[in-house]
């Protein structure tokens, strides 16, 4: 390592500066289409820069205006939200119980292996069963039969990081609170859950993240306003003839900002998650 | 507490779990397995058992072969160049150069771009009118007229292969480079001293440490490109005339597009079967990775 050559210092800079091109470019370019003016992107030869900045898009899509685009996008925003986190809570009420009993009790693991090994299967498996089922309990086009069906994606990733959480945790501690007298439910209460919390928050984190990300459900079991979430409206917008591409810029940059501020946060913790869950499992 | 005691606990702990995924993925399943022996449609009748008619018919088409190519050639190549530029990415991380933080903070940004979210923005780059792609390589000289790098058979499949490489690649990264920073800095001083070259040293003291979480890596990778749907739907649907049709795009189609339920329905179970295979051989290798590196 103490033998670094200039020409090797420059050779890694280089290499540096390519990786940051490529990993920042696409971005960039994303984030320049949703503030240049319509005439800029259509322009030959293309305008990389625009003379003029243009927010006015922004304004646009998260007005509330009826009947607009910004009232469609808003609508969409707030099903991704509310869909996301439902299930994320819901995952998370199912998985914790049933984490905790299969890290104290491995006599029953091999029922956690059954749940999880369902994350291989391909969601086209399930889609017309399910379909047919919304469709009978009413709940097609409806963010709470959503939020169920995403709840086999969720629900076995949340169980399966929780796992390997609880396993972190010594059994001792809370043999020691019992012994003190605490019954069962007020040693995971004082005990165990807020050892766990950092686990859980990882968890919950992950979980919303699938859910904002998920399309193929989300394009076959909704249809209109009342349900359709952002990844659904922004493919009906690059599918479209929509005439401005930096709307379409715009919305993507849109839905993609809280994903990546909480990948730029959490880089640490979700990276320690995906490699630990990853070699657990 | 008495064993029987604490195995009753730990199975009513877990009831709530297993009634939900009974509900929403053991049913669904055992029912897309009735569906697939029926010729039921997605409306209308229940349909009538057909036996395995429709597993014949799929498997003899000339569809499914073509599409469960396309599926495979998308799935490799994907793969292998994310794993290649994964490594290579992680290599140069972990060499000391200005700004190697902030540019380890930026890796996570293609992986936290929502699919969809990726797929439109390359879509919008590959774009035949006022793409920045053939924006640029005219500009340096590189291509003499626009071109419609999703429009033509010839360029549709590469062009998706490399909008899904650019979202995957930099997670390969992340989770190369923890393994790298698990090698011991005595270990790489001590091959030094012996005299091993760069190669020596990366095939025989680094690669060790990086083969358990890469295997993981890719065969998890495998089995979500061999499912893709999201990324070829925004960009594609699956054409033109078919080139980039995978076989969930395949399961769609004849589901819920022509609504034959129930030879959607055989034709998802082929592509479950594919996946647990795949899933199959993941476990082995996890397996054979541990036992040689305990």
């Amino acid at each position: 390592m103490e033998r670094k050559s200039f020409l090797f210092s420059f050779f890694i800079h280089a290499c540096a500066l390519l990786l940051a091109v490529i990993i920042l470019a696409p971005v960039l370019w994303l984030f320049v289409m949703s503030i240049s003016p319509a005439a800029d992107l259509t322009a030959k030869p293309l305008v990389w820069w625009p003379q003029s900045v243009d927010f006015s898009r922004y304004a646009t899509l998260l007005s509330s205006v009826e009947n607009s685009a910004g009232a469609a996008f808003v609508a969409s925003l707030t099903n991704s939200i509310l869909v996301a986190g439902m299930a994320t809570i819901a995952a998370l009420a199912l998985a914790i119980p049933a984490a905790w009993a299969v890290s104290r009790t491995p006599s029953v693991g091999w029922s956690l292996y059954m749940v999880i090994a369902t994350y291989m299967l391909p969601p086209v498996a399930l889609a017309v069963p399910l379909y047919f089922g919304l469709a009978h309990l009413g709940l097609l086009n409806s963010v709470f039969g959503l939020a169920l069906v995403y709840l086999t994606i969720l629900a076995p990733f949340t169980t399966w990081l929780m796992k390997s959480g609880f396993d972190a945790i010594p059994r001792e501690i809370e043999a020691a609170a019992m012994m003190d007298g605490a019954g069962l439910f007020a040693t995971l209460r004082i005990i165990t859950l807020p050892l766990a919390a950092p686990v859980m928050a990882t968890s919950a984190l992950f979980a919303f993240l699938l859910a904002w990300d998920e399309f193929f459900y989300a394009l076959l079991f909704t249809s209109d306003l009342r349900a359709k979430t952002l990844t659904v409206a922004i493919a009906d917008l690059a599918g479209g003839r929509v005439s401005d591409y930096g709307l379409i810029a715009t919305a993507g940059v849109l839905a993609a900002l809280p994903p990546v501020v909480i990948g730029l946060v959490m880089q640490r913790a979700l990276i320690s998650g995906l490699t630990s869950g990853g070699v657990k499992g | 507490m008495s064993g029987t005691s604490m195995t009753t606990r730990a199975w009513l702990l877990m009831l709530p779990l297993l009634a939900v995924m009974i509900a929403v993925i053991g049913w669904p399943l055992a029912d897309t397995v009735g569906l697939s022996f029926t010729d039921a449609k997605l409306v209308g009748t229940a349909g009538n058992f057909v036996g395995i008619d429709n597993y014949v018919k799929t498997l003899t088409s000339s569809n499914f072969q073509r599409t469960l190519t396309t599926t495979t050639i998308f799935a490799v190549i994907s793969v292998f160049a994310e794993m290649v530029l994964g490594v290579l990415a992680a290599l140069l991380l972990n060499q000391q150069f200005y700004g190697r933080t902030v540019l380890r903070a930026l890796m996570i940004l293609p992986w936290a771009l929502p699919t969809v979210v990726n797929a439109t923005l390359w879509r919008l780059i590959y774009n035949p009118e006022y793409g920045a792609l053939n924006a640029a390589l005219t500009q340096i000289g590189m291509l003499d007229a626009y071109r419609s790098w999703l429009g033509e058979p010839g360029t549709a499949l590469a062009s998706l292969i490399i909008a899904d490489c650019w979202k995957n690649f930099p997670l390969v990264a992340l989770i190369a480079l923890a393994a790298l920073q698990a090698v011991p800095r005595d270990i790489t001083a001590a091959s030094l001293v012996d005299g091993a070259g760069p190669f020596a040293r990366f095939r025989f003291v680094i690669l060790p440490y990086l083969a358990g979480p890469l295997i993981v890596a890719l065969v998890l990778r495998t089995i979500e490109a061999f499912k893709v749907f999201d990324i070829i739907w925004v960009m594609t649907r699956g054409g033109p005339a078919n080139s980039t049709r995978t076989l969930s795009i395949l399961v769609y189609q004849e589901a819920f597009s022509f609504q034959r339920a129930g030879s959607g329905a055989s034709l998802a179970l082929i592509v479950t079967l594919l996946v647990a295979v795949l899933a199959a051989v993941y476990a082995m290798l996890v397996r054979r990775t541990a036992g040689s590196t305990a």
